[in-house]
């Protein structure tokens, strides 16, 4: 059949581009490989000349293949499921390239395209490394191109391609056995409410990016491995993982941020294991950086380097897989489920893994290492052992996020307890503690041996600082977080004292030990900012606090949980209602243009008269054929504190209409009538009443009933309903009583003694919100102190840059050669 | 010894001291009927919602109580009470799983965490809706 309205030809030539970048990166892998192992360097250099072109094609087809998912998103060719199922017409600009990353494809595309990009500079710029990094890349590239590939092999599926149409994807569906089914698709499905975020225009891409980048070190590390050049490419390779460092962590606290933001889980961290996947590789390509700096100063450390770049990227490979196999499912609250790939998922971890460990056990022995151990004064000594730290720390985060793995491969049924995250808290406190004190102190130990007088007259001045401080926060700053006893409290306190230790011997070392000359200073800005981070962490967490605890209707369970049940706050429409230091109140709503979300207006007022503002949380209507709401949280920022307000219930969520019907009474005075939570008598009626609610007019005739209500409280009411007669018409104005639910009219007189009262009880009169607040104080400092840790980290790749420029291409082997065993030529 | 031994052993302490501590805090996943054998203990169950009765939530009475009926593998079902508001998206769940501990028939959760609601899924779409979309044209 021909289709009327499609453009074809953007998916085919995505689809070829797809090949060729398969093809391509197939080709650039096999004549790198050949150039690395040439013996003759005419035929090493002809070999590398193809690799290159062959990659650069493959780069740009990659780069190309973007482009055309953003045009058919851009174009609105709904003819695509891409763009049908992750896009609509109504999304904007920056939006429309979320789309992209939605879903699994695009996000495997943003991966290669980074690849591409980072392997074109390396082609520029790794000099007689680039063949064997080049055909590790290249492998990288094969495999990721295969992705997206989107084509069967016997019944065997690879990959998913970005360019299914429509009709392909849900063949069977009856509207396709229409020529001109396009006329009848008039928009696409959308974007997920929760993505429609300024955050997740931007952290996908860095975040992404940051993976992308600790494929350099790895490939350093493999090209070392192969070429026998054990401890070659240690100094060329630093300023990458010193940037890879810094992109991934600067992308992985974004996504904390989002999450802080925009999600309700009432934090920037949960321990979540789609967070942890993450934070893994990055632990330990800090520890990697760390002996690698180790080694190119003093020869020391040099397998621990190899080791945690490939664990570095092992591990991306491995969260890889965690994140988009299903098998977190029952653990992660944002995995993805299945998607029929986990097969290929599995095999992305075990081609680089086998390999790769297998020549780095293979060729361990013949890494040089100095027999003779370091000095305890010397630089490099803490500098391993923090590394160490870091791995362990780890090594614990990894088991913890693997327990669904370790089900599947054990058959057992282990899960983390109760509370999620102090399992993690627990530990990790104590990994704090050790690194805020290492980072503080082994910055002032030189390598190789420091003077003990002047080590100790240098540190003396910081300590007495850090100690200044933080005792005064722990003294007068409040912190007693003893949810979980003393002794979690007592490290609290101990890891707060390492924290500051942390910013102030850093900040202090920049003048002592630099001299302020901030080009050099790199390593202290990103401790400090690395300490500044930990402390706003460790103020943050225990000293947040529920804002609208509900002491009107809270539950009883007991002394010992009288926190229980207490979080939300009811607040009905215009009650200015009691909450702690405020009065909150719900004022009003609205609904943007698109019906899609609803913002509550939430009168915050200081009790004491200090400040009043108001606060926009949102409820979001779940687009992508999902019913029912999310909710999206307001924050007011103060330069000390966030407060922080989300809707957790609201009547406007109903959807149904009020059904309940008003029901009549013949009354006369002194007559009683019962409704649903008590009575209501009819003391008396008023003729020609003056009333705020009417404005009597000539000619006018009219009455007032007055009906006084008994509650089962015994609480006593009133309800006053007016019937008017103007122009021969009859007006009528119900009285509501809204703690009741109730609404009453006048509606007739009957006879000269006897009226018809209207009653009628509903559940949901007046709008409400169930609400709660969180304060988290000191929040900013975690900000502050990513930005800073990510401008130390690139301050380091500026300042070891401009270190490699002068030696010039073909270096020399450096002075300090570590001393190589003397190498056996098996093969 | 050297140094470095000294630290590595005291790593591996440390390693086994945090994994003990650890494996004590685990708990294992339960079936309601085994759940009940451990009466007062936390459990995680993985259970679905029992559609057959409502989910009750009532902010205007108390917003910090929602209780509802699950059914599990087995068939075996509880009332589950968790003290904070209904989380959103529970009732398109396909599977609910629940941190708690079991009090003769009543399922208790304290946390506010002890609720993992498992959708088609908030990040991939559901391919059906997109069907069923496409089929209502």
């Amino acid at each position: 059949m021909d289709y009327i309205g499609e453009h074809l030809l953007p998916g085919q030539l995505g689809h070829f581009l797809v090949v060729l970048s398969l093809v391509a990166s197939i080709i650039a892998f096999v004549a790198y490989f050949k150039s690395t192992n040439a013996k003759n360097p005419d035929e090493a250099v002809s070999w590398r000349k193809l690799g290159r072109i062959a990659f650069i094609t493959e780069a740009l087809s990659v780069i190309s293949v973007f482009l055309i998912i953003l045009y058919i998103i851009v174009q609105h060719y709904f003819e695509y499921y891409y763009a049908y199922n992750h896009s609509d017409k109504t999304l904007s600009a920056k939006y429309l390239l979320s789309s992209i990353w939605e879903g699994q494809e695009g996000s495997f595309l943003l991966w290669t395209l980074w690849h591409g990009v980072l392997g074109m500079i390396l082609i520029r710029t790794s000099k007689k490394w680039e063949a064997p990094v080049m055909a590790v890349i290249s492998f990288a590239q094969i495999c990721l191109a295969t992705m997206v590939l989107g084509i069967y092999i016997f019944d065997l599926k690879i990959g998913s391609t970005p360019f299914m149409l429509t009709r392909n994807q849900f063949s069977n569906a009856p509207i396709f056995s229409r020529a001109d089914y396009l006329s009848n698709i008039t928009d696409g499905v959308g974007l997920n409410q929760l993505l429609q975020n300024y955050w997740m225009v931007i952290h996908p891409p860095v975040l992404f990016l940051g993976f992308a980048s600790t494929i350099v070190p790895f490939a350093f590390a493999i090209a070392g491995l192969w070429k026998k050049e054990y401890g070659g490419w240690t100094k060329q390779a630093l300023p990458w993982s010193l940037f890879s460092g810094g992109i991934l962590g600067l992308g992985i606290m974004m996504g904390a941020y989002w999450a802080y933001e925009s999600l309700s889980f009432g934090g920037y961290w949960a321990w979540d294991p789609v967070e942890n996947a993450s934070l893994v590789p990055w632990l330990i390509l800090v520890a990697g950086i760390h002996t690698q700096i180790v080694y190119n100063s003093t020869g020391h450390s040099l397998r621990a380097t190899y080791f945690f770049f490939i664990a570095a990227f092992l591990l991306v490979l491995y969260s890889t897989y965690l994140t988009r196999s299903g098998d977190l499912q029952d653990t992660s609250v944002h995995a993805f489920t299945g998607s029929g790939m986990n097969w290929q998922l599995r095999a992305l971890v075990f081609v680089f893994l086998v390999p790769s460990l297998w020549l780095f056990i293979a060729r361990y022995k013949k890494i040089p290492h100095i027999a003779k151990e370091e000095n305890s004064y010397s630089r490099e000594f803490w500098m391993f052992i923090g590394a160490l730290v870091l791995f362990l720390s780890s090594v614990f985060i990894t088991i913890a996020t693997s327990l669904p793995v370790i089900n599947k491969i054990f058959g057992t049924a282990f899960t983390i307890g109760e509370d999620r995250e102090f399992p993690y808290n627990r530990i990790q406190i104590f990994v704090a503690v050790v690194l805020g004190v290492l980072t503080a102190v082994t910055q002032y130990l030189k390598f190789k041996n420091t003077a003990k007088a002047t080590f100790y007259k240098k540190l003396l001045i910081p300590t007495v600082i850090a100690l200044a401080i933080s005792l005064s926060i722990s003294i007068w700053g409040d912190i007693n977080y003893d949810k979980f006893g003393l002794g979690f409290l007592a490290a609290i306190h101990l890891a707060m004292f390492a924290s500051v230790y942390a910013v102030v011997a850093n900040t202090g070392y920049i003048w002592s030990g630099l001299n302020g000359k901030l080009k050099a200073a790199g390593a202290s800005v990103a401790h400090v900012g690395f300490g500044l981070m930990m402390v706003g962490i460790l103020i943050s967490s225990s000293k947040k606090e529920v804002l609208s605890m509900n002491f009107l209707n809270p539950l009883n369970f007991g002394p010992d949980q009288k926190e229980k049940g207490v979080e939300n706050l009811t607040l009905y429409q215009g009650v200015r209602t009691d909450m702690g230091k405020y009065w909150a109140t719900y004022a009003s709503d609205s609904v943007t243009q698109k019906g899609k979300m609803t913002y509550f207006r939430i009168d915050m007022e200081r009790k004491d008269g200090k400040e009043n503002f108001p606060l926009y949380p949102d409820l979001i209507k779940n687009t992508k054929g999902q019913e029912g709401y999310s909710n999206n949280p307001d924050a007011r920022h103060y330069w000390n504190k966030d407060i922080f307000v989300y809707i957790n219930y609201s009547t406007k969520m109903q959807d149904e209409k009020d059904t309940s019907q008003y029901r009549s009474h013949t009354m006369q005075v002194g007559d009683t009538i019962f409704y649903a939570n008590g009575f209501m008598r009819l003391d008396s009626v008023t003729a020609n009443p003056v009333d705020a609610r009417y404005k009597a007019q000539a000619g006018d005739v009219g009455i007032m009933a007055n009906l006084s209500l008994v509650t089962r409280e015994q609480t006593k009411l009133k309800a006053q309903p007016i019937l008017f007669i103007r122009d021969n018409k009859p007006e009528h104005i119900m009285d509501s009583v809204y703690s009741q639910g109730l609404s009453v009219a006048l509606a007739k007189v009957v006879d000269d003694k006897h009226i018809e009262i209207r009653v009628r009880e509903s559940s949901q009169m007046v709008p409400f919100i169930a609400l709660k607040v969180l304060q988290f104080p000191f929040i900013r400092l975690v900000w502050l102190g990513t930005v800073l840790m990510v401008i130390g980290f690139f301050m380091s790749v500026a300042y070891r840059v401009r270190l490699l420029k002068p030696a010039g291409a073909e270096r020399a082997p450096r002075k300090k050669e570590p001393v190589e065993p003397a190498q056996e030529l098996t093969s | 010894m050297k140094k470095i031994h000294i630290v590595i052993l005291v790593a591996i302490a440390a390693g086994i001291m945090v994994l003990l501590s650890f494996m004590g805090d685990l708990s294992t996943y339960e079936t309601l009927a085994s759940a009940r054998q451990k009466e007062g203990k936390t459990v995680t169950v993985i259970t679905q919602l029992d559609r057959t009765l409502p989910i009750e939530y009532n902010p205007a009475v108390n917003p910090n109580l929602t209780s509802f009926h699950v059914v599990d593998s087995l068939g075996n079902k509880a009332r589950v009470v968790y003290y904070f508001e209904k989380p959103f998206d529970m009732e398109k769940s396909d599977r609910i799983v629940l941190k708690g501990k079991m009090k003769g028939d009543l399922f208790e959760i304290n946390r506010k965490d002890g609720i993992l609601i498992k959708c088609p899924s908030k990040y991939k779409d559901d391919p059906k809706a997109a069907y069923n979309n496409l089929s209502q044209n």
